[in-house]
């Protein structure tokens, strides 16, 4: 697997922290996925309740990587202040950063984005970029300083899988070392197999595990399409074809008509 | 002085961010604060005054995706 700023993971499975039924849940889901990467984000604490410290305190506990966001930051300034307060408060150069741009399918404003990772880029953060398969603003967010990139399986939450496998198979060919990351869209571990199986270096999800009937089996089962997939694109798959070809040989075959 | 505290209307005595953290139970809290759209960091919190009418948002971990 290729490194993530100088990171080299146990496993390419990234797992969101948001929506599970229970912090119980959530920390059975890491546990049973053995996922390297948490994310997380902030949001405006109550010096009342001081939900946050709580939250905290169970992800740290996890012992995993931590990925902040900038989710639901619809400006570059609004991106940059938060991708700052986060490297604040949870002590990491690593920032995914969203800019979104569209509310139905909440796309990345790609010019912002690109804004925004050159910006944080000079200021020291090791950005990791939601964005689409286009290959043109791939360029520029690497031009920008970004060494991964995160390009959508499908819009946030949808869970319909890979949306443009052309696309994301040209990205691979395209970008050979830049480590890949599917962020978002996914809604079932064959599509996290697929992605691997393109050459991807990891997935990131995180509805599709905290919205199942199970979360914790979920998780797990995520974790084996990924190893499945890893393994396949390791082992170089064979090359579909148009027709049938006999894989039983025919020579000696008798003649019984 | 009346200040907005993420985005509640707030009245408090104080004159720097680091007081009204204090006063408004956030001592010792991991957050991070920023006044008027700018971030402000936690070494900076002492000496960063409030005047009326200041925005300040205090957040905190949370889960995310």
């Amino acid at each position: 697997m290729r490194d993530f700023y100088g990171i080299t993971l146990a496993n390419g499975l990234m797992l969101g922290t948001a929506q599970y039924p229970s912090p119980a849940i959530l920390a059975d889901a890491f546990k049973r996925s053995d996922a390297s990467v948490a994310t997380v984000s902030l949001r405006r604490e109550s010096g009342r309740d001081r939900a946050g410290q709580d939250f905290w305190a169970l992800i740290r506990d996890l012992g995993v990587h931590v990925l902040p966001n900038t989710a639901g930051c619809h400006s570059v300034k609004e991106a940059v202040t938060t991708a700052h307060m986060a490297r604040e408060v949870f002590d990491t150069r690593w920032i995914k950063l969203e800019v979104i741009g569209e509310e139905d399918t909440l796309q990345p404003d790609v010019f912002g984005l690109v804004e925004a990772a050159r910006i944080l880029t000079e200021d020291g953060f090791q950005v990791f970029p939601y964005t689409t398969e286009d290959l043109v603003v791939a360029d520029k967010l690497l031009q920008a300083g970004c060494e991964v990139l995160m390009p959508w399986g499908a819009p946030i939450g949808s869970g319909l899988g890979l949306n443009n496998i052309f696309g994301l198979r040209a990205m691979r060919a395209h970008f050979p070392n830049t480590p890949l990351v599917i962020d978002a869209g996914l809604g079932l571990p064959s599509q996290a197999a697929a992605a691997m199986e393109l050459g991807f270096d990891a997935i990131l999800l995180n509805t599709a595990v905290a919205k199942a009937g199970d979360p914790a089996l979920m998780a797990e089962g995520f974790a084996a399409a990924l190893r499945a997939g890893q393994l396949a694109a390791q082992a170089d798959p064979m090359t579909p074809r148009d027709m049938a070809a006999p894989s039983t040989p025919v020579i000696g075959k008798a003649f019984l008509s | 002085m009346k200040l907005q505290l993420n985005g509640a209307m707030i009245t408090a005595q104080v004159s720097t961010l680091a007081d009204l953290l204090e006063v408004e139970g956030f001592g010792g809290a991991k957050v991070a604060t920023a006044v008027n759209g700018d971030f402000v960091p936690a070494s900076e919190r002492s000496d960063k005054s409030l005047k009326a009418g200041d925005s300040i948002e205090v957040l905190a971990p949370m889960q995310g995706g």
